[in-house]
């Protein structure tokens, strides 16, 4: 049983999603979803803890190894701290969809919703743990379609379209991950990423390996909306229902940079990616253009999900940022922010699903005086806030830290004081919805009749709530993982 | 080496080209389904030669034969074929949907019935 951890960490939720299918009963498919993600979290716990005791693991499926053409399923240090970030957002976000979900999607879709939700789930899960480049596409459509579907049961018919939107640039970046994966395999015969790693080193002088990574790269940052390819997220994340944006913005961007790091680190090796192809020159600019236009479009947004949505990309910015810095404390802080942002923008989300529960409605204007009658859920959302902002005592302040520190080693002050710029810029957006739920009064229209959210949606809240404050707080079990992971990738590459 | 023999590479490229045209291109839902649809087709196409051995046969274990073509590229496109199939139906379904809930599937159209909300 223990040994088989890797594989049931992707079957689990993968059986549990047609089960959801058939049994066709909103409540009894939403059990089963709860069920199968808190074991998908526990696996991951075991796994993390395996991994950290004895080192990485390596699963051949079905028995068969990867020097017979199997497919190996492997995950080390970087591995199991991206599968604990998606399976803990995962464990939190179900429990919470049965309110959430109760109000904003047909009774008879209810079902149907969980099974999309546990094949996403388990797509996500299958990325992190797969070795075989080929094997990562697969499970990158699996979460990809079943992400498109979920967008697409938002109440809104704006969500069709935003679906719509989604499915066509997702796919378009889909294939040019195929077309990359299918060069690398025609040149070196090998789709498994530990011999990848060992086999493109020498063709590195050939043109057809440029070529894959161009398309690899410029693939999986579509998948990961890091600007300019961004242009679906926005509208994915404002009108899909609110239990899909909490989930998909806290996971399916993280597994995607998950990838990103894979493929430079592991798959071409890092000299290759930042010394030969000069990647950080690319992916610099990028990410700060990211983090600054997509924060001054967030300021100005009045619909509060659009303006979390801007601001998502602003963070994928910081990551890349981190990224692209090519030294480890940047990586630190590029890890270390991936699990905080999932944590903050999973409970600002979630928040927002409280006042959508109520309200029907996310709209700033809507949203007076707010403060004083959802007391709780308007807690949750201004610690988030904060988280965002990265004050002190906070999750996003650590991260933040590490990434200001990493800057300044590289000697690159400007890009320093452009991370405490757009904090700042994120203190103007949050200021804005504090200042309308705490400091406006309530015109008396809107929300006159309305009251605190249900419990059912106030715990998984708060969770993450806590845990974006306690992990501010006592950051030794996120920078252990972190920096652990990043141990043992720039020990690979170098 | 002749150009000609990377034929079916010139066609891959072209059949690209022309998917990802009217991928952009084209401002009608269901149009754009077609062109994302060719554009997958291309890279069905690269793998299929990629995998093919001149004078190789199909991979079948028999004493007559000793060439064959490489079945593992094959068996990637089944999948991407299936991921492919998957991806058309998808998007065919939520034109049906755009369609009932806008009346058009024309995205320019689609686009001025929601700046005028």
């Amino acid at each position: 049983m223990m040994a088989h951890l890797p594989v049931m960490q992707v079957m689990v939720p993968l059986l549990a999603a047609p089960l959801c299918a058939l049994v066709r009963n909103g409540r009894v498919a939403w059990g089963i979803a709860v069920a199968s993600s808190w074991a998908a979290f526990w696996i991951a716990w075991e796994i993390f803890q395996v991994v950290h005791s004895t080192g990485a693991i390596s699963y051949s499926l079905g028995g068969w190894s990867a020097s017979e053409g199997g497919i190996e399923y492997r995950i080390d240090t970087l591995g199991t701290f991206v599968l604990m970030v998606v399976t803990l957002v995962g464990a939190v976000v179900t429990p919470y969809a049965l309110e959430s979900v109760g109000k904003e999607v047909d009774k008879s879709k209810q079902a149907l919703f969980y099974a999309a939700f546990l094949l996403c789930l388990a797509g996500l899960l299958g990325i992190v743990v797969t070795g075989d480049m080929f094997n990562v596409f697969v499970f990158l459509e699996i979460s990809s379609l079943s992400a498109y579907a979920l967008i697409a049961l938002g109440k809104d018919r704006r969500a069709l379209r935003a679906s719509y939107q989604y499915l066509i640039m997702g796919s378009v970046g889909a294939t040019f991950i195929v077309i990359g994966i299918g060069m690398l395999y025609v040149m070196t015969g090998s789709l498994n990423m530990a011999n990848l790693a060992i086999l493109l080193p020498e063709l590195s002088s050939n043109r057809t390996i440029p070529v894959a990574f161009a398309f690899l790269t410029v693939g999986v940052c579509l998948k990961l909306a890091l600007f300019p390819l961004h242009m679906w997220l926005p509208n994915a994340y404002t009108f899909a229902p609110s239990a899909v944006t909490a989930f998909i913005a806290s996971t399916a961007t993280k597994v995607a940079i998950y990838v990103l790091l894979r493929l430079f680190y592991t798959v071409f090796g890092s000299d290759y990616s930042f010394l030969e192809m000069q990647l950080g020159t690319y992916l610099l600019p990028l990410s700060l253009i990211a983090i600054f236009s997509m924060s001054l479009v967030a300021i100005f947004q009045a619909n509060v999900k659009r303006m979390l949505a801007y601001s998502s990309l602003a963070q994928i910015g910081y990551i890349i940022l981190g990224i692209s810095l090519f030294s480890s404390t940047g990586m630190t802080a590029s890890i270390l922010h991936l699990f905080n942002h999932a944590v903050i923008k999973g409970c600002l989300f979630m928040a927002l699903g409280c006042v959508m529960y109520r309200l029907n409605s996310v709209e700033l204007d809507d949203m007076m005086g707010l403060g004083k009658k959802m007391p709780l859920t308007m807690g949750a959302f201004l610690v988030g806030g904060f988280g965002l902002i990265g004050v002190p005592f906070t999750a996003g302040f650590i991260s933040k830290w590490y990434l200001i520190q990493g800057a300044l080693e590289k000697g690159l002050w400007p890009v320093a004081v452009l991370v405490l710029l757009t904090s700042l810029m994120a203190v103007v957006y949050i200021w804005k919805v504090v200042e309308t739920v705490y400091f406006s009064e309530d015109p008396g229209s809107v929300n006159s009749d309305c009251s605190e959210a249900p419990i059912g949606l106030l715990i998984p809240t708060w969770t993450l709530a806590i845990l974006c404050v306690y992990f501010g707080i006592d950051a030794t079990l996120t920078t252990f993982g972190a920096s652990s992971a990043v141990a043992n990738l720039m020990g690979i590459g170098s | 080496m002749s150009a000609l023999s990377f034929l079916n590479y010139w066609f891959v490229i072209i059949l690209m080209m022309v998917g990802f045209y009217v991928l952009i291109a084209q401002g009608n839902l269901v149009k754009k389904i077609v062109g994302l649809n060719i554009f997958q087709t291309s890279v069905f196409i690269l793998y299929i030669s990629a995998g093919k051995i001149t004078g190789g046969t199909a991979p079948i274990l028999d004493t007559q034969w000793s060439v064959y073509s490489n079945p593992l590229p094959h068996v990637l496109i089944l999948t991407a074929i299936v991921v492919g199939v998957a991806t058309s139906a998808l998007g065919l379904s939520l034109v049906v949907r755009i369609k009932e809930a806008y009346g058009t599937i024309e995205e320019d159209e689609i686009a001025q019935m929601d700046e005028s909300l």
